[in-house]
């Protein structure tokens, strides 16, 4: 776990760069997770002092959101679509698979520390079921066979 | 020069256009050939991405689905010439999928480069604006009631009713916010609209703004979009650029400010209130209706929230009238549908149709069955909190009441189909338990009978009690549909109920009567 006082200066640019802007939280909150892969719980302090807001609302808005993190994600993340449409196209083998090869469940991160894995709720990429993405990437027709090449792709890419 | 275009979409790239746009760089710097790619939309037939289309001398001539590896013959056959190839299609326009298409709100996906504002222009863009500059706010609004043009959310609540409600609002400020926290799986045409041409949306906006008063506006975009994100601050740039966005609009000394907003991952999000909750930094908790937004809205100032398509049909109405819209489509479903095939179907896509075809039509003549071969057993319309349609339901035709009547929506024109392997009773549960894991907690029939239905549905299949918990899992549903604050938790029992009267065995149950 990283030291908060290293990463402190980039959480007060970040509300500094945020402080006239309406309704601000949400944008400083992906700012911060941006820049450092998650929001360390650290963070809330300086958060709710500078929007002067409690704590408690602070970290409510965080644990309200799928999306924001308080724990470092891997080097890269991955996110499998479990909505209908991917479930319509073999989704959930895809889902065993991608537990089974890496050796662990949604939201957690693997023991060499490089994929963290993900559920996601639709990705917009129906038409070409099932999906996941890679950090930014999106991937259509996932079977389990281009599942394994992405991701030894990935670690031939660290 | 040739110019060449490669789409940008999602689904595209998702497909490999990346490389297959690289590699015919690469190959034509080479060759020492002379081309341009510009990076367009889709044309949303999506069984043939990555496809290629080139600028020739007979129009545009279409090539797909192509990978890497085929560009090296492709360019070798005369890609460039528009000669024939094994992955030649010609005319993308006259192939029947999109020839038999109404597009209005998608007449640019496409076919320009979506961030780029003078082919935007030399496309009928900023018509729409032209017209409504020239015109005064109570005027734009009859255009839009005129066209009969109805929200694409589960409500289809009309458009010009709501504008006209802010219109008369008093107030210093008011705000149009764009609704694309599209997160019904099965949806895509938000996204493909942003990605292909951000500036139909843009220019929505800004008519809309002009409409009721409002200065400010903001697009609410999943997190889970983020080519949307990077193409819409192109097109937002490029329109502050060039006098389209800011202070005294083309010389009219109107304002228009616009500016996306990423959302986090919460599905309730695209419910009104919750968004409006979410744009001012909190968590996303459904407010209590009335007072309505378009009353006491975001920052407690009246305010337009209206979905992507929505707002993206509006250039065209102003453009061309509402009566030109208004003559699409049937009943009180007036215009165009972008419908979304997607899910086990063969040929998925984007389609957009006046409203009134029937669904047998969109999966077997255009769809072209499912894509496993196997018969369709169930489609879902509308999202995940859709209902499930079976075989004797696919002559309905495509009309919001027509819908209503059968105990379903049409939504945001989502369709997902599943082949006969799939077990209904699975995606019933998989409906509450995406209600568990996506309500926002305010109110008890959402959040609590949401667990509980997961758990009822467990023991109808498990075989215990068979019959009291069908009988419990009914009046739970019941108590969900009337009793919960917003659409989350009143209508997951849609999806539910679909599967237990429709497909019985599925849960061990008596099968139903034909």
């Amino acid at each position: 776990m990283q030291d908060y006082q290293s990463q402190k200066p980039i959480v007060l640019d970040i509300l500094d760069a945020h402080r006239t802007m309406p309704g601000n939280l949400l944008p400083i909150l992906h700012g911060i997770q941006d820049t450092l892969g998650y929001i360390p719980s650290a963070a809330v302090e300086d958060i709710a002092r500078s929007l002067n807001l409690s704590k408690a609302e602070v970290h409510g808005v965080i644990s309200f959101y799928h999306y924001f993190r308080t724990t470092p994600p891997g080097k890269h993340t991955i996110r499998i679509c479990r909505a209908e449409s991917c479930q319509a196209m073999n989704g959930k083998a895809l889902e065993s698979h991608a537990k089974q090869t890496l050796g662990i469940d949604f939201h957690e991160t693997s023991s060499d520390e490089h994929f963290s894995l993900e559920p996601v709720y639709c990705l917009g990429n129906c038409a070409c079921s099932p999906s996941i993405t890679i950090d930014d990437e999106v991937h259509g027709r996932v079977t389990p066979e281009k599942f394994d090449q992405l991701l030894a792709a990935c670690k031939g890419a660290k | 020069m040739s110019r060449v275009f490669i789409s940008r979409d999602s689904t595209a790239l998702s497909l490999g256009a990346e490389k297959v746009a690289a590699t015919l760089q690469q190959l034509s710097d080479t060759k020492g050939l002379k081309i341009e790619i510009v990076r367009n939309g889709s044309r949303g037939l999506f069984w043939l991405e990555p496809l290629i289309e080139v600028e020739t001398d007979q129009g545009r001539v279409a090539y797909g689905p192509v990978q890497a590896e085929d560009v090296a013959s492709l360019l070798e056959t005369g890609l460039l010439e528009g000669k024939q190839h094994p992955l030649y299609l010609g005319n993308i326009e006259e192939l029947p999928y999109f020839k038999n298409q109404n597009r209005l709100t998608f007449a640019r996906v496409g076919l320009t480069d979506p961030v780029n504002i003078d082919d935007y222009i030399a496309h009928d863009g900023y018509r729409g604006l032209k017209n409504a500059l020239a015109l005064q706010p109570a005027d734009i609004v009859k255009h839009v009631t005129d066209s009969g043009l109805r929200g694409r959310g589960g409500a289809a609540f009309p458009t010009g009713i709501k504008w006209n409600t802010v219109l008369n609002a008093p107030a210093e400020q008011k705000y149009i916010v764009c609704n694309a926290d599209e997160g019904d799986s099965g949806t895509f045409s938000d996204r493909m609209i942003m990605e292909g041409d951000p500036f139909v949306l843009i220019e929505g906006m800004t008519i809309a703004g002009l409409a009721v008063g409002a200065t400010q506006g903001y697009i609410y975009l999943r997190v889970e979009y983020p080519h949307a994100k990077v193409a819409l601050n192109q097109a937002i740039a490029a329109a502050y650029k060039n006098g389209y966005l800011g202070e005294n609009i083309q010389g009219s000394g109107k304002t228009f400010h616009l500016e996306v907003r990423s959302g986090a991952g919460a599905y309730i999000c695209g419910e009104e209130t919750s968004l409006l909750e979410s744009l001012e930094g909190k968590r996303g908790l459904v407010r209590f209706k009335p007072p309505l937004p378009a009353i006491v809205g975001l920052f407690g100032k009246p305010t337009v929230v209206n979905n992507v398509i929505s707002l993206a049909s509006i250039p065209v109405i102003l453009d061309k009238g509402g009566e030109y819209y208004k003559n699409y489509g049937m009943g009180r479903s007036r215009g165009t549908l972008p419908l979304q095939l997607a899910g086990n179907i063969k040929h998925p896509g984007l389609f957009e149709a006046a409203f009134g075809m029937t669904l047998r039509e969109i999966l077997y003549a255009y769809g072209g069955g499912s894509a496993s071969g196997r018969p369709i057993r169930a489609v879902q319309v509308g999202g995940p909190l859709g209902a499930y349609l079976h075989e004797g339901q696919f002559d309905t035709p495509l009309d919001y009441e027509a819908f209503a009547a059968i105990s379903a929506v049409l939504g945001h024109g989502g369709i997902v189909v599943h082949d006969d392997s799939v077990n209904m009773a699975d995606m019933a549960r998989y409906a509450m338990e995406f209600c568990v894991e996506e309500s926002c907690g305010k109110c008890t029939p959402c959040r609590i009978g949401s667990t509980r239905g997961v758990e009822v549905i467990d023991r109808i299949v498990d075989g215990t009690q068979k019959d009291k918990n069908t009988v419990l899992l009914r009046d739970l549903c019941d108590t969900m549909m009337y009793g919960s604050l917003c659409a989350m938790g009143g209508m997951t029992p849609y999806p539910v109920l679909s599967s237990l009267n429709h497909f019985p065995e599925d849960f061990g149950l008596p099968a139903a009567k034909a």
